[in-house]
């Protein structure tokens, strides 16, 4: 069975695929289908409860909620994908490097990797946006900088258990050098546990932003993002349940969706399930 | 065992640099100072201040020489002084806080370990059963769930509608007129909300990585060997596959330690928890050098340590290992 076959009948990997394309949608289409202006400020309305005007609400500024929330499926889009690029390429390339050339090399970079894991992530993450000024930019940057470990990891094992077969012999044999075989012969060999991967870390990447937005130092308003509307949602705990509810319920979502989608991924191209 | 440890130990120190190392720059490189925060706020300060302020806080020297008289303070257990106006001793700011925190993740650490074991057991031992499925759905939802975001829902449950639980801080107002026993009772309802959200987080990696343990050693030769001489399906579960299944968790729990403390961040300012969370989320915000400095040491302290406990008693639990 090949992978598309395997993937299709898969209904959990095809729901997450459903949930992941929905957002794509969404995000895509914010300006035509948000019912409100995300930024519009209507004071007589403030703090409305889920009505047939205003489907979630409105916040503490008579925003409507449904319309930010949609704006704010673009930034966790936005930001997943950048914090998650990021983190992959720095992944793919030191495990690559120690993979392939073993020695000292391999030695420095593991050990690299088990300082930076051993440490509370969410420490550093805190204090260097903190200081860096919050902005999207500057989280999708640390996120993916703190993000990196678990894909060397991955990587290096695949190029260890690669770089000895008949093919990268060949390679070598006609001449390639270091930078091609690498690149150009195992790496697409390692790309299926790259990519699932790269669909865990997009979640993992969502859900550190709303964190960060939701502790004031991530989006910073009145750009709308989940993590802020739970912000406002916190501030107003004992009057507005709306504004704690749905935004959460939207990041729960989008993380299943895209957890979903990553494990059909890796039971699609996982040898030992084929039959 | 003690030459072991003795490296282990040893081993801490080049690790704990690398990270102090780390924090250091990537902090002072960062833009902007902890003098403008004082500054901004003072129309009159003059440019003159600033720098006697800067020369006060050694923030005008090369920052190699920061490090190097920071490190040389830490030599002698001496952690610096705070940037805020109390100007307190950043080592007793952060003792003053730590024990709560410590509290709080020892006992998540306990819950965790309590509930996740059993669960990842009964669901491998009864495979494809409907509490099987079940707790699969329920753990892939717990990988997905903003801690944050469940910790809001029980607060509003279980704080606001049934008015069950208090929904911040430690203590309550008439803490003072309550009875020895009546103190405990009113900071173990503070502590349920706090604990349960903290231990949220690891239950289901852990259940999750029990199941998937138990499952690969039931099916081993020696768990085979044991049911043919005739052992009670409990004991064969219970004392030859459970011990064998625990090992790995050991480590796994280990690893958890760094994802409890960062969390501590989260729930304590949302909890409103005077712990070293909290701290650190205030000081950050502040600009506070040496406590962030003095926070981040500690955390990656008792990460090291964690991770020590637990490599230590796994060597202890696992007779095939014994390092010489």
């Amino acid at each position: 069975m090949n992978f598309w076959e395997m993937f299709y009948k898969n209904k959990l990997a095809m729901t997450g695929c459903g949930i992941v394309l929905l957002l794509f949608v969404v995000s895509l289409l914010a300006p035509v289908i948000a019912p409100y202006d995300p930024g519009a400020i209507d004071l007589k309305n403030v703090l409305a409860p889920p009505s047939g005007q205003h489907w979630f609400g409105t916040d503490q500024l008579g925003r409507d909620v449904l319309s930010r929330m949609i704006w704010g499926a673009r930034i966790s889009l936005k930001v997943g994908f950048v914090a998650t690029g990021l983190a992959i390429l720095i992944g793919m390339i030191l495990g690559a490097v120690a993979g392939y050339y073993g020695g000292w090399i391999d030695a420095t970079i593991m050990r690299f990797v088990d300082v930076m894991l051993c440490f509370p992530t969410f420490f550093l993450i805190l204090a260097v946006i903190a200081f860096l000024e919050p902005s999207i930019w500057n989280i999708m940057i640390v996120i993916g900088l703190t993000g990196w470990m678990g894909v060397t990891r991955l990587v290096r094992a695949d190029f260890i258990s690669l770089r000895e077969r008949d093919f990268v012999q060949a390679a070598r044999a006609i001449g390639a050098n270091d930078t091609r075989i690498i690149f150009m012969h195992i790496l697409p060999n390692a790309l299926a546990s790259i990519l699932v991967a790269a669909t865990l870390g997009i979640a993992g990447a969502i859900l550190t932003e709303s964190a960060l937005s939701f502790l004031g130092i991530g989006v910073q308003p009145p750009t709308p993002s989940w993590g802020n509307i739970l912000t406002a949602g916190k501030d107003n705990i004992d009057i507005a349940w709306w504004l704690s509810l749905y935004p959460g319920l939207a990041i729960l979502i989008t993380v299943v969706g895209y957890n979903l989608l990553g494990e059909g991924i890796r039971d699609a191209t996982d040898p030992r399930l084929k039959r | 065992m003690s030459t072991y440890l003795i490296k282990r130990v040893l081993f801490m120190i080049p690790l704990l640099l690398g990270i102090t190392i780390i924090c250091f720059f990537v902090m002072r490189l960062a833009p902007g100072s902890p003098t403008d925060l004082q500054t901004q706020m003072n129309p009159k300060a003059s440019a003159e201040m600033k720098e006697r302020l800067m020369s006060m806080y050694e923030l005008d020297k090369p920052i190699h020489v920061q490090y190097w008289s920071w490190l040389k303070k830490l030599g002698r257990g001496d952690l610096g002084t705070s940037f805020s106006s109390d100007h307190r001793p950043v080592s007793d700011k952060i003792l003053e806080r730590l024990p709560i925190t410590i509290l709080i993740n020892f006992l998540s650490l306990l819950i965790i370990i309590a509930v996740a074991v059993p669960i990842g057991v009964l669901s491998a031992v009864h495979q494809d059963s409907l509490f099987d499925k079940v707790t699969a759905v329920l753990v892939f939802i717990g990988f997905a769930v903003p801690t944050f975001w469940l910790a809001l829902l029980l607060m509003i449950f279980f704080g606001i509608s049934l008015g069950w639980l208090p929904i911040s801080g430690l203590r309550s107002l008439n803490y003072e007129y309550l009875s020895a026993w009546g103190q405990l009772v009113d900071l173990a309802k503070h502590l349920i909300l706090p604990v349960f959200i903290s231990a949220f987080g690891g239950l289901a990696g852990l259940s999750r990585y029990m199941r998937a343990n138990m499952l690969e050693v039931i099916r081993q030769d020696y768990i085979l060997t044991a049911r043919a001489k005739g052992l009670s399906e409990r004991q064969v579960i219970y004392k030859h596959a459970l011990r064998n299944a625990l090992l790995p968790a050991i480590t796994i729990l280990g690893l958890s330690i760094p994802g409890l403390i960062g969390g501590s961040v989260i729930f304590e300012t949302i909890f409103a928890i005077p712990g070293m969370g909290q701290l650190f989320y205030m000081s950050v915000m502040a600009r506070d050098y040496p406590t962030v400095m003095g926070i981040l040491l500690i955390g990656a302290i008792l990460t090291l340590v964690g991770n020590l406990i637990a490599d230590v008693s796994y060597a202890l639990a696992d007779p095939r290992i014994r390092i010489s």
